[in-house]
């Protein structure tokens, strides 16, 4: 790079060439990029916003149609009302075990089966490949699924809901890559020291893998957090009901209300709703908002280890 | 054996020979042995050890795999196997592979049944609609957020779109609801404007758009993260060179950012086009009503209303068969394509 003329601004992160600052053009264009892109983020968090709003609404305020961003008619009274139901705490200590037990599943399949593929020496190592990632490509299908879980006995129990899941071919293939990058090397040197497979896995891999364990821990964790549709399937008893699904019947409940109540302009029993439905929605989202900061750094870095072999 | 050269050794021996190929060829001396092997040779000590050694040398690598095995068999390949009960009649309660043999009479019935290629159409014109929106949306954001030097400003829009994709449907599901419900903001909107208001989710001809639209706002944000990845990969010299040859921003945009992203945009692609059929059933199950079954109903949820609520489960296996393997074709003939057309493919 001789000519400074020619050489082009780069930027130190991207190491993109942006050309010259000045022009003109580029400083509009740079606004204009700046202000679309402050629309969108907008437009992504408008939906929360507005069901902060309405938690704090008064039900008479969303019933007339005045709750956008801003709450109207200031309360607590329905955080006060949904924290006193037996059955939102049920469902709420219900999540926390299954997210709990189906990720500690999760990841005892996870790192194991990922550690035994991630050895190029083994033999049958490609049929082990092939035989995970078929199933990213060919399921069951919901039919089988419901008659084999049906006829293991599982139905109105926890396993119905962990098992199923427990193991992402996705995250297997992301944490097989991320071993094979361990260096040998020091493997080699506690295979030497006379330690087995085993102990060389949970003595050195794993403690060296304690980025890639955070990730998959997270993903896990969300993907059982969220889950409403195995318990809609498997799950009759409301003492059992994950709160994705307790959601997913005051939702349900509300739209009937709501189709019924249209006719007679709405009555108090949907706009209550709406204000219930906002604070339970709210306290569903709260745990991973609040997580969500510190880890989104991991999920990222997750999702581009898993791009890298694809 | 390093990455690249293991590559090497892949791409000299593709076995289409006159399919253009994207990876780098090393010079010819670096190349030890390009006669005939197998196409992915192993790494390592690579010669084949006699299953006895094998299994006495590696025994507690097999042992980790045979947990994750056994889970594999039982909740993956074993509801692929019920599959049969779609050519057999089936009693609940009896065996899960069914009774006795009925061949293709569920195979006749769906393919008969009127309902069934209603359903089929609505598939495909949703999953249709939702490719066309939600695969370039990424793509553009990903692009514009490239633009962007102040780095706190890049960090929080980025931080901020990534936020959907850890809701729960049921959560977005709600969050569509509430805007959408005669209250809600669009139809104060639409009534600011003089318009009536309109319960969008009791009407057919809305439903694709909310469908659409709910799903481009889950996803355009986290979409762009394998873009944003791929974009810092383009070298910086090539712009160098455009920049040399007179090319303008939008120019270098179009003939060295875009190709640079090339391969991701069409592994991406491949991928979506696997998934093409499973449009978001949970979605539609959450958002729909018999209302908007004319074009809201997908085969997913036909087959789960038939299977699970009426209590038809070989029809409706009949019909999930038949789901699952459009898909896998789908997902083989696009990689096919690919490889062929521009010699990028997932494997």
């Amino acid at each position: 790079m001789v000519s400074t003329d020619l050489t082009p601004v780069v930027d130190e992160r991207a190491g993109v060439p942006v050309g010259p600052r000045d022009s003109t053009g580029y400083r509009l264009f740079t606004w204009l990029n700046a202000s679309v892109l402050v629309l969108v983020t907008l437009l992504i968090l408008y939906p929360f916003v507005t069901l902060l709003a309405q938690s704090f609404s008064s039900s008479g305020a969303i019933k007339a149609g005045l709750v956008n961003a801003v709450p109207v008619g200031f309360n607590l009274e329905t955080y006060r009302v949904v924290a006193g139901d037996d059955r939102f705490w049920t469902s709420y200590g219900n999540t926390v075990l299954y997210t709990v037990v189906g990720t500690a599943i999760a990841m005892l399949l996870t790192t194991t089966f990922a550690y035994a593929i991630s050895k190029p020496h083994l033999r049958g190592r490609n049929a082990l490949i092939g035989i995970a990632v078929f199933t990213m490509f060919f399921n069951g299908g919901i039919i089988p699924n419901y008659v084999l879980i049906s006829s293991l006995g599982m139905k109105n129990t926890m396993w119905a809901l962990v098992l199923p899941g427990a193991l992402s071919v996705f995250n297997l293939l992301v944490m097989k890559s991320f071993f094979e990058n361990i260096p040998r090397e020091l493997e080699e040197a506690a295979q030497i020291d006379g330690l087995g497979w085993f102990s060389i896995f949970t003595r050195i891999v794993l403690p060296l893998s304690k980025a890639v364990v955070a990730t998959m821990i997270l993903f896990y964790s969300v993907a059982y957090w969220n889950d409403w549709f195995t318990a809609f399937l498997y799950l009759d008893e409301d003492n059992l009901f994950p709160l994705s699904l307790f959601l997913r019947n005051l939702i349900a409940g509300a739209t009937t209300t709501t189709a019924a109540s249209a006719a007679a302009a709405g009555t108090t029993s949907a706009a209550i709703s709406a204000n219930i439905q906002a604070v339970t929605m709210i306290l569903a989202i709260l745990p991973i908002l609040c997580v969500y900061p510190f880890v989104q750094r991991h999920f990222v870095s997750g999702v581009m280890l898993g791009s890298v072999k694809g | 054996m390093d990455v690249p050269h293991d590559r090497a050794h892949r791409v000299l021996l593709a076995d289409d020979p006159d399919g253009i190929v994207t990876t780098p060829v090393p010079a010819p001396d670096d190349v030890v042995d390009p006669v005939r092997r197998p196409p992915r040779p192993p790494r390592g000590t690579s010669a084949k050890v006699p299953w006895r050694l094998a299994l006495r040398r590696d025994g507690a690598l097999y042992a980790m795999a045979l947990l994750p095995l056994l889970f594999l068999l039982v909740f993956r390949y074993l509801p692929m196997v019920g599959n049969v009960i779609a050519f057999r009649r089936f009693r609940p309660g009896g065996s899960i592979f069914g009774e006795e043999w009925v061949g293709l009479r569920y195979v006749r019935m769906f393919i008969e049944d009127p309902t069934f290629w209603h359903v089929f159409t609505n598939t495909v014109v949703l999953g249709a609609l939702t490719l066309l929106v939600c695969f370039p949306l990424p793509i553009v954001l990903a692009l514009l957020l490239n633009e962007v030097r102040t780095k706190w400003f890049k960090g929080a829009v980025q931080s901020i779109s990534y936020l959907p994709h850890f809701l729960s449907i049921v959560i977005v599901a709600g969050m569509v609801m509430q805007l959408t419900s005669l209250q809600g903001t669009v139809n104060q909107i639409v009534e600011g404007f003089g318009g009536e208001a309109i319960p969008f989710l009791q009407r057919p001809e809305w439903f694709r758009a909310i469908y659409v639209g709910s799903e481009a706002w889950q996803t355009v944000g986290w979409g762009t993260i394998l873009y944003l990845a791929a974009l810092t990969t383009v070298d910086s010299s090539l712009y160098e060179a455009a920049r040399i040859d007179g090319a303008n921003r939008w120019r270098q945009t179009w003939h060295v950012t875009l190709p640079g992203i090339r391969p991701t945009m069409i592994t991406l692609l491949i991928l979506n086009i696997g998934l093409f059929l499973n449009v978001g059933f949970e979605k539609v199950l959450l958002l729909y009503t018999p209302l908007t079954y004319s074009t809201a109903d997908v085969i997913s949820t036909y087959l789960y209303r038939v299977g699970l609520v009426s209590n038809n489960l070989s029809y409706a296996a009949a019909i999930g068969l038949f789901q699952a393997v459009i898909g896998l074709v789908m997902v083989l003939s696009a990689n096919f394509i690919s490889r062929r057309v521009v010699g990028a493919s997932l494997w």
